[in-house]
């Protein structure tokens, strides 16, 4: 798993490639978490994730609960079975995907 | 061979994956179904590594086996560690808005929607997981 980041102002954007499971949602976490501090605006670009596991919802779920109280925060490019995943778990109902 | 013993360790899963995958890719399996199965392997493997034989490492083999017409695959997961059936677990509420959701038996709750079966036994002092999925 890859992050490319980039920061302008109080917008980040990340974009994620390869995969978010059990083992890189660590890398994951330490390359985001710090880095949305002060951030108003997250975009987060899956055009190059193939999957997300458990492990990673989890760390959405964190993202969200952040951006909710601090700004926004949207996901992009969402592949089929991310965006099955989302569905079947009930997390697109309150994820911003576009 | 068509089956894979290793140690249940999330340095193992790539392994794991990559052996399922081949097998998959032998058969014509779809790409999505492929991504599908690839993200339920995540989520038992890791269920096995963590808690199987917490806090040691202890083995799992998996053997994967295909059924025709249509082509199914079935994925036998086995370990010797303490009984536990994943499935036992009630379902998350998947209705919940992020501010009330704690996260929490969502990894099982994706794999029985991902599988179009899924079975659980201990026998003989082995956890067996089963799942089946229509890969045609």
């Amino acid at each position: 798993m890859t992050i490319n980041k980039q920061r302008e102002g109080s917008k980040l954007y990340a974009e994620i490639l390869g995969r978010i499971d059990t083992v890189t949602v660590t890398d994951a976490e330490k390359a985001l978490l710090p880095d949305v501090e002060g951030i108003t605006e997250l975009t987060l670009d899956f055009k190059g994730l193939d999957y997300i596991s458990s492990a990673g919802l989890r760390l959405l779920l964190s993202l969200q609960k952040i951006m909710n109280k601090q700004g926004s925060m949207k996901i992009l490019n969402v592949n089929e079975t991310v965006r099955e995943i989302f569905e079947v778990t009930g997390f697109s109902d309150f994820l911003t995907i576009e | 061979m068509n089956q894979i013993t290793l140690d249940a360790t999330s340095e193992n899963l790539d392994r794991l994956t990559s052996f399922i995958n081949e097998k998959l890719m032998s058969v014509g399996c779809p790409r999505k179904a492929m991504m599908e199965i690839d993200v339920v392997i995540d989520e038992l493997f890791s269920n096995i590594a963590n808690y199987a034989y917490h806090p040691d490492v202890g083995p799992a083999t998996v053997i994967v086996e295909f059924e025709e017409d249509p082509i199914c695959v079935m994925i036998t997961f086995l370990d010797n560690g303490v009984p536990f059936d994943p499935l036992a677990k009630e379902d998350p509420d998947t209705s919940l808005s992020a501010h009330e959701r704690s996260i929490g038996g969502l990894g099982v709750y994706i794999v029985k929607q991902m599988m179009d079966d899924v079975t659980y036994e201990y026998k003989n002092g082995q956890n067996i997981l089963r799942i089946k999925k229509n890969v045609s």
